[in-house]
């Protein structure tokens, strides 16, 4: 197993070899799982468009389950492994300590997504995402779930072990930098996650080889805190990529570290009540639990992203100022470098994400709107502006960074990758936009056929539920052609790509860090 | 200043801009009227998906339904059986693999208690056109009082994914005005055609 360090020269940052390689294992597996997921996803759109109504009915609920899967899961979990290996070991000038409990749990997550994708793809899994009790898949699905989960928890306490190996070793001064802060609150979340993926999935595991039973609402009840909150950990890791992309694309600055760091600490406090917005119109609980849970605490996790939707543009701005473009109120925006698409990524994601998908989010948690929201297409119109155009758009700004500093090779089609954002973030937008009126006319998400052909009663939308359909699909397709891109641009790359001209790469052994002999700072963080 | 993947130097537990200050005060502020207005709503709102809410077996919730079905049954529409309860009642739905069960003939105005069970998995009573969505879960009793505030031939779509022939779960509900009495089609039994 290679060790010992190399030094990168842009970012003067000593990168760890088995960083490198975790890293490079992990993006390439989540762009994988991308790539299956968007597959998925195109038949889905198709199929959904009534017009084309390309799926049979089987086959669309399970291309939808494993569009699901492959995206909130796999995709996602994969990525943010590999941007705590960034975030610790890179960021703190650190070593991977036991390098091989990495390789460990990068084996388990692969196996857990092999034993999930066989039974998805041969139809004994064909439950959806949520697959809610008592609908039955085989029980290597469930399995296959926990020892993905095992995987990730193991990952994510390497990550915790990298942090107290880096104090130790005192490789970096003061406290941590914020990026690794964020990835921190990510992966606290991720414990919180996990735990309750675990503590679902097993009796469910259980439950389909016969042994014990699983009530209903318990289960979606618990499930949530897996299904919702691993959506929290994409909103940390998010927001930890947007301080981390505005440093590499415009040399952003931290406004202020108190505020910052006081809002990741109020994601960890609250965000996971998000949960029970899922539960709303439901029979198990009571009107005071909904009330108190679905407000996050008074709000206080909403209040953490107000605060980041603050800080973070207010960086750029600052870091922009400071490099001179003082001029009149928007010099600093206009002079931006639009061409990036890290940065075009980075603007994108924080707009769709707050103005659409926080905004939609946070109505939906009261009671009045849930009951006119629930399960209907408002749903993914509102989550598709979180995690795909939020998250996956922020993941992939930061791709046209870790193509060049990680895999040291030059992004291929450049051209191509300048326009990616554009279409994606837009196509997105059209497509969220459109789900989310195509839900207040009521039409049901997770439905292969709204004409309702074989129904014993005759349904008939609105005639604008057509066009806001054919309109969703347009929006949509647009977004698949921005996700194409995305990945023959980063395929291409990483494995025919030119190398970047940065000099022999050599991995060194080398002894702790200056300022290791000067005693331990005072504060922790 | 420095970068978010710098380490900040020192203490970094420092006075917030006035600006920051500004924009933190007005987030506070706003996420409270947010928290005010869900207990307000809830006292002040019309329409909650509160209500009485019971475990029961799915063979239990079965035979209330058989029970209700044969005592206030009128007729019948494409198989399914119409029932009309006299207001007041507890009228009860059961979704299953893949309808809901009875057709309702309810009274506008009337108050009623309704009441929602799976006998199988999750389903979702999706009242159309009024958009009314509530989640359907085996072992549960949702009781929901319900007052029909006009007339007219609506349809309970399932908008929860329940297997392969989820699409075609659909039921109905007829809300007759005695005042002014419907008709055509919307009340003659067939569905199919139906006005809305």
């Amino acid at each position: 197993m290679k060790t010992g360090f190399r030094t990168c020269p842009v970012t003067s940052l000593r990168v760890h070899a088995q960083a490198d390689a975790l890293i490079k294992a992990n993006a390439v597996a989540a762009t994988v799982a991308l790539l299956i997921g968007g597959v998925a996803a195109v038949l889905v759109l198709l199929t959904r468009w009534q017009v084309v109504h390309l799926l049979g009915a089987e086959m669309f609920y399970r291309m939808l389950t494993i569009h699901g899967m492959n995206m909130l899961i796999f995709f996602i979990l994969f990525f943010e492994m590999a941007v705590l290996y960034f975030a610790g070991p890179v960021l703190l000038n650190c070593r991977v300590p036991a390098p091989r409990v990495g390789w460990v749990a990068f084996l388990l997550m692969v196996v857990g997504t092999l034993m999930v994708e066989w039974t998805m793809w041969t139809g004994r899994a064909d439950v959806l995402f949520t697959s809610y009790v008592p609908l039955r898949a085989h029980p290597l699905f469930y399995l296959g779930v926990i020892i993905f989960a095992v995987g990730a928890l193991v990952a994510v306490s390497l990550f915790f072990a990298t942090l107290l190996v880096a104090r130790n070793e005192r490789t970096y001064r003061g406290s941590m930098p914020l990026v690794t802060f964020g990835g921190l609150t990510a992966a606290i979340i991720a414990v919180i996650t996990l735990s309750h993926g675990a503590a679902i999935y097993i009796p469910t595991f259980l439950w389909s080889i016969g042994v014990m039973n699983v009530d209903a609402q318990v289960y979606r009840m618990v499930w949530w805190g897996l299904g919702h909150s691993s959506q929290q950990i994409n909103v940390a890791a998010m927001v930890s990529v947007w301080y981390l992309l505005g440093t590499l694309t415009v040399g952003a600055v931290v406004l202020n570290e108190k505020v910052s760091r006081t809002a990741f600490v109020l994601y960890i406090l609250f965000i996971s009540m998000a949960s029970a917005h899922h539960l709303l119109v439901d029979p198990g609980m009571g009107s005071a639990w909904k009330v108190w849970n679905t407000s996050y605490f008074m709000y206080m996790a909403v209040l953490a992203s107000m605060l980041h939707g603050f800080t973070v543009p207010g960086g750029i701005e600052l870091g922009m100022r400071v490099r001179g473009y003082t001029k009149g109120m928007f010099e600093w925006l206009r002079k931006a470098p639009w061409g990036d698409p890290g940065f075009s990524s980075l603007i994108f994601s924080i707009v769709v994400f707050g103005f659409v998908g926080g905004i939609t989010g946070v109505t939906f948690g009261t009671e009045q709107i849930n009951i006119i929201a629930h399960n209907t297409l408002r749903i993914p119109g509102h989550f598709h502006a979180t995690v795909v155009s939020g998250t996956a758009m922020a993941f992939m700004g930061v791709t046209y960074y870790v193509i060049p500093l990680i895999f040291r090779k030059k992004i291929a089609f450049w051209p191509l990758a300048k326009i990616q954002p554009y279409l994606f973030a837009g196509g997105m937008l059209i497509f969220s936009i459109s789900m989310t009126f195509a839900g207040t006319f009521g039409v049901p998400r997770r439905h292969w056929d709204i004409t309702f052909s074989g129904a014993p009663f005759q349904v008939e939308f609105s005639p604008a539920v057509d066009l806001v359909m054919g309109v969703m699909a347009m929006g949509g397709l647009i977004a698949a052609v921005g996700g194409a891109i995305y990945i023959l641009v980063t395929v291409w790359s990483v494995f025919f790509g030119e190398p970047m001209d940065l000099g022999e790469v050599v991995y060194v052994e080398i002894g702790p860090a200056p300022g290791a002999d000067e005693p331990a700072p005072a504060a922790v963080g | 200043m420095h970068s978010g993947i710098e380490s900040p130097g020192g203490i970094w537990w420092k006075p917030v801009h006035k600006s920051e200050k500004i924009w933190i005060g007005l987030a506070f502020a706003w996420c409270m009227v947010l928290f005010a207005m869900m207990p307000l709503w809830h006292w002040k709102g019309g329409q909650n998906p509160s209500g009485i809410r019971h475990r029961v077996e799915p063979d239990a919730f079965l035979a209330r339904t058989n029970e209700f079905i044969a005592t206030y049954q009128v007729g019948e529409d494409n198989g399914y059986p119409v029932v009309e309860p006299p207001p007041g009642a507890d009228i009860y739905l059961a979704a299953r693999m893949w309808n809901w069960s009875p057709v309702l003939r309810l009274k506008k105005g009337a108050q009623y208690t309704l009441h929602l069970s799976s006998l199988d998995v999750n389903h979702g009573f999706s009242l159309y056109p009024l958009n009314v969505n509530i989640q359907v879960v085996p072992g549960y009793d949702y009781g929901l009082r319900v007052t029909p505030s006009e007339a007219g031939d609506f349809r309970v779509v399932c908008n929860e994914f329940c297997g392969i022939g989820h699409h075609n779960m659909v039921g109905r509900v007829i809300v007759v005005d005695d005042a002014a009495p419907v008709v055509g089609r919307a009340v003659d039994g067939n569905g199919r055609g139906g006005e809305r």
